[in-house]
C-alpha cells in the first residue's frame, strides 16, 4: 500500500516534468529565436521519462531484493538457539518471525527470543522502505533535473523518445513471450517428475486410468493406474461428436448468411449467432447435464437403447453447440473474402448459385475453412467445464457414444481440486496431462497453419 | 428476322442477321437511372463495340444482355430484349440458359482457382454438355484451341489457371466461355488490364472468333473499337447517342456528341 503512494508520487513528478519540459522547451524557442528540432510535447516527454522511468525501475529492483536481504538480516542476528541446518524448518521459523511482526497467528509459543527477532525484522523492513522512498524520490528528482537542464532547441527530443517507446513496446512483448516460456517449462518439468515416478509407455499406452494412490500402503488401491488412452480416446469421440454438430451446421449457415441471406437478415442473425460464443461455458454445463443428458437419456430409453445418464453423446452436442459461431464467423468472413469476380465468372458461365457456391467459392476458401475447423478442434480439445458436468468422471475406453466417458480436462480438474499433496504421482499426473493437451492443440494449430499456407500458394 | 433500324451501305453487313435486339431498354440503381431508352440492334457475326467515356452505362447495358444484373440487388431493367426474337426475360428462358447462349468476359481476367484443364471444364460440366472423358478432352482443346491458348498450355493443363500471365489468363477465360458454346460472347473491357502485346493477341481472337460468334465489345479506347468492329454504338450519360458501321462512326458521325468524343475534345 505504501509503495503505491510512492508510485503514485513518482508519476505525479513525472507529470509535472512533462509540463516543465514542454514549457521551458518553448520558452528557450522564444527566447533563443532558435527553431525547436521536435514538438513542444515531445520535450515534455523526454523530462517525464527521465523523471519517472528510472525512479519506477528502481522502485522495482528494490522490491525484489529487499524480502531477501531482511531475511538474511533476520537470520543473522537469530540467537544460536533458534538456528538449525534444515531448509525446511528455517524457513518454517521465517514464516514464524514474519507472522508475528505482522500480528498474526503463530503456530508456536511466543518466546522473548522470537518476539526479539520479530522486532528486529519488523525494525529492519521500516528501514528498508524508509530508504526506498528516500532513493526512489531522489532518483526521480534527479532525473528531473537533469533532464530539464538538457532542454535546449537543438535537443533531438523526438528521436530519445520515440527510442524509448520502441524499448518499452520490446519489454512489453517480451514478458509475453517469458511468460508462455516460463509456462511451459514449468509443464515440463513437473511431468518429468511425474514420470520418475510412471514411466512413459505406462502412461501413453496404458489402457487402464485409476488415479487414486493410497497415502498408507495398507489402503485398498495403493497401486495407481496412469494409462492414459482412455481419456485420449475419451476426448476424442467428444471432439469428434462435437465437430458432427458444429462442422455442418456451421458451415452451412456461414454459406446461407454469406450467399443467400439478404444484408438485413445478415446484420441480425450474424449477432445472434454469435452469441453463442458470449454464453459461460458452466450455462453450457448444465444445460448439458441437466437438460440435454437426460432427454438423450429418455430419447434412448424410448426406443430400447440403454444410455449412460453422463453419455458422450450429450457433453458432445452440447459443446458442438457451442462452438457452431468458431466455424460460422470464420467461414463467413473467408467465404465473404473470395472475390466478386469468381462468382461472375461462374453465373457468366450459366452456373447456378449451389454450383457456384460448390465448385467455386468453398474450394477458393478452403484455407480459411480448414483453419477455422482446426481452430474449433483445439477449442473443443481444451473445453473443460461443459465436460466436467456433463461427461463424468468414469475413465472407460469405448467408442460407443452412449456410454459416460472422461476427457483430459476433466481429469486434471478432479485431479487437482481438493486438498492435494504436491508430490505424489496423482497430483503431477495433471501436469503430464496438462502438457499432453498443449502439444495436441499446439501440433493443431501448427497443422493448420501449414495447410492455410499450402492452399494459399495453390489458390492465389 | 430481318435487319431493321439503321441503314447500312455495306451489302456484307447489311446481310447480316439481328441477333441481339434492346427495345427502350432503360436500368435503375435504386432511385438513380443508368440508363435511359436504349434502341440497339446486334448483329450475327458481327462485332458491335460499346465506346463512350466512364460512367456512361455501355457496362450496364453489356450486363443487361446476360442478366447479369439480377446478381445486384438493387438494380431494376425495363424495356425489353430480344435473343433470336425471344425475349430474355421470358420464365422459359432462365438465366441458366441464357448465360449458356450469352458468355462473358470481363475486365480482369478472373480464371477459377482450378487447374488450366478445369477452367475450361466447368462449363461443359455444369451443363451437362458431354459424356465421357474423351469428349470433354476435346471440347478443352478445341476451346483452347480457339482461344489460341492450346500451343502454351498444353503441356501443363494440370497447372493452375492463375499460375498463367495476364495475357494467358485473359485468353484461358476467353477459352472458358466458348467451351459452353454460346452464340454471343459479350466482353468488358477485356484488354483494360494487359500490355499491348497481350492486347494485340486478344484483338487479333476477337476478330478470328467472329467467323462462329456474335460479339459485343465494350471498350474504353477508340483505336481498339476502330481495329476490332464493324459496328460501333456511342454512350454518353446513360443514352446510347449513335450507332452505325465503324468506319462511318468514326470518319462521319451523324451527331455532334460523337464528334467531339472521337476527335478527344471530352471523354
Amino acid at each position: 500500500m505504501h509503495s503505491l503512494i510512492l508510485a503514485a508520487t513518482v508519476l505525479l513528478l513525472a507529470l509535472f516534468g512533462y509540463a516543465l519540459g514542454r514549457s521551458r522547451s518553448r520558452n528557450l524557442a522564444v527566447a533563443s529565436g532558435q527553431p525547436l528540432h521536435s514538438l513542444p510535447t515531445y520535450y515534455g516527454g523526454y523530462v517525464a521519462i527521465w523523471c519517472g522511468l528510472p525512479a519506477v525501475l528502481v522502485m522495482a529492483v528494490w522490491l525484489g531484493a529487499e524480502g531477501a536481504i531482511v531475511r538474511a538480516l533476520t537470520v543473522q542476528s537469530l540467537p544460536a538457539a533458534l538456528v538449525s541446518d534444515d531448509p525446511d524448518r528455517m524457513a518454517l521459523l521465517l514464516t514464524d518471525i514474519r507472522n508475528l511482526a505482522a500480528g498474526s497467528i503463530v503456530s508456536r509459543d511466543v518466546d522473548p527470543a522470537l518476539q526479539a527477532a520479530a522486532d528486529h525484522y519488523q525494525s529492519l523492513r521500516q528501514t528498508g522502505f524508509a530508504s526506498m522512498v528516500v532513493v526512489v524520490l531522489a532518483c526521480a528528482m534527479a532525473g528531473l533535473v537533469w533532464a530539464r537542464r538538457r532542454v535546449v532547441p537543438g535537443l533531438r527530443a523526438r528521436n530519445h523518445v520515440e527510442r524509448i517507446i520502441l524499448w518499452v513496446l520490446v519489454a512489453c512483448s517480451t514478458i509475453a513471450i517469458l511468460t508462455t516460456i516460463g509456462i511451459v517449462l514449468s509443464l515440463i518439468f513437473e511431468t518429468l517428475r511425474f514420470f520418475e515416478k510412471v514411466p512413459l509407455h505406462e502412461f501413453l499406452f496404458g489402457l487402464h486410468w485409476s488415479p487414486q494412490t493410497a497415502i498408507r500402503s495398507d489402503q485398498v488401491g495403493a497401486s495407481g493406474a496412469f494409462g492414459a488412452i482412455p481419456l485420449f480416446a475419451g476426448t476424442l469421440l467428444i471432439t469428434l461428436i462435437a465437430m458432427l454438430v458444429a462442422g455442418p451446421i456451421g458451415l452451412m449457415s456461414a454459406i446461407y448468411m454469406a450467399e443467400y441471406a439478404g444484408s438485413r437478415l445478415r446484420s441480425t442473425a450474424k449477432p445472434i449467432l454469435e452469441v453463442l460464443a458470449g454464453i459461460p461455458t458452466v450455462v453450457y454445463g448444465f444445460f448439458a447435464a441437466l437438460t440435454v443428458a437426460p432427454f438423450v437419456r429418455q430419447s434412448g430409453g424410448s426406443i430400447g437403447l440403454d444410455v449412460a445418464s453422463e453419455s458422450a453423446l450429450a457433453a458432445g452436442v452440447v459443446m458442438g453447440i457451442m462452438i457452431i459461431p468458431f466455424v460460422s464467423s470464420l467461414s463467413d468472413d473467408v467465404i465473404n473474402a473470395v472475390p466478386q469476380s469468381l462468382r461472375d465468372a461462374s453465373y457468366g458461365l450459366g452456373a447456378t448459385q449451389s454450383e457456384t457456391i460448390r465448385q467455386v467459392i468453398l474450394p477458393a476458401a478452403l484455407p480459411g475453412i480448414v483453419g477455422a475447423f482446426m481452430l474449433a478442434i483445439s477449442r473443443a480439445i481444451g473445453e473443460t467445464m461443459i465436460v466436467v458436468m456433463a461427461a463424468g468422471l468414469a475413465a472407460n475406453l469405448t467408442a460407443n457414444p452412449l456410454e459416460a466417458v472422461t476427457t483430459v480436462t476433466v481429469q486434471i480438474v478432479t485431479l487437482l481440486v481438493g486438498d492435494q499433496e504436491f508430490d505424489s504421482a496423482k497430483t503431477l499426473a495433471a501436469f503430464a496431462l496438462g502438457l499432453m493437451l498443449f502439444v495436441v492443440t499446439l501440433g493443431l494449430n501448427l497443422l493448420a497453419l501449414s495447410v492455410v499456407r499450402k492452399y494459399r500458394e495453390r489458390y492465389d | 428476322m430481318v435487319t431493321n433500324g439503321q441503314q447500312d451501305e455495306n451489302p456484307a453487313h447489311a446481310a447480316a442477321r439481328v441477333k441481339m435486339q434492346a427495345k427502350k431498354v432503360a436500368v435503375f440503381y435504386g432511385e438513380a437511372q443508368a440508363l435511359h431508352d436504349v434502341d440497339l440492334d446486334i448483329r450475327e457475326h458481327t462485332v458491335t463495340a460499346l465506346i463512350g467515356p466512364s460512367g456512361c452505362g455501355k457496362s450496364t447495358f453489356l450486363r443487361c444482355l446476360n442478366r447479369m444484373n439480377d446478381v445486384i440487388d438493387i438494380c431494376r431493367v425495363e424495356g425489353r430484349i430480344m435473343l433470336d426474337g425471344e425475349d430474355i426475360n421470358t420464365p422459359s428462358l432462365d438465366t441458366v440458359h441464357l448465360r449458356a447462349r450469352v458468355g462473358m468476359v470481363f475486365q480482369k481476367p478472373n480464371p477459377f482457382p482450378k487447374t488450366i484443364y478445369d477452367n475450361v471444364a466447368y462449363g461443359p460440366r455444369i451443363h451437362g454438355m458431354t459424356s465421357g472423358k474423351s469428349e470433354l478432352d476435346e471440347v478443352v482443346e478445341t476451346s483452347l484451341e480457339r482461344a489460341g491458348l492450346w500451343k502454351e498450355v498444353r503441356d501443363r493443363l494440370d497447372e493452375p489457371g492463375t499460375g498463367l500471365s495476364g495475357g494467358q489468363q485473359q485468353r484461358l477465360c476467353i477459352a472458358r466461355s466458348i467451351a459452353v458454346n454460346p452464340e454471343v460472347i459479350l466482353m468488358d473491357e477485356p484488354c483494360s488490364a494487359l500490355d499491348p502485346i497481350a492486347t494485340a493477341r486478344i484483338e487479333e481472337l476477337i476478330d478470328e472468333l467472329r467467323t462462329n460468334f456474335t460479339i459485343v465489345i465494350v471498350t474504353h479506347s477508340m483505336q481498339q473499337a476502330a481495329r476490332v468492329s464493324q459496328r460501333t454504338g456511342f454512350f454518353h450519360l446513360g443514352e446510347l447517342v449513335e450507332v452505325g458501321n465503324t468506319d462511318q462512326i468514326f470518319t462521319n458521325p451523324d451527331d455532334q456528341r460523337t464528334q467531339d468524343y472521337i476527335t478527344g475534345r471530352f471523354g
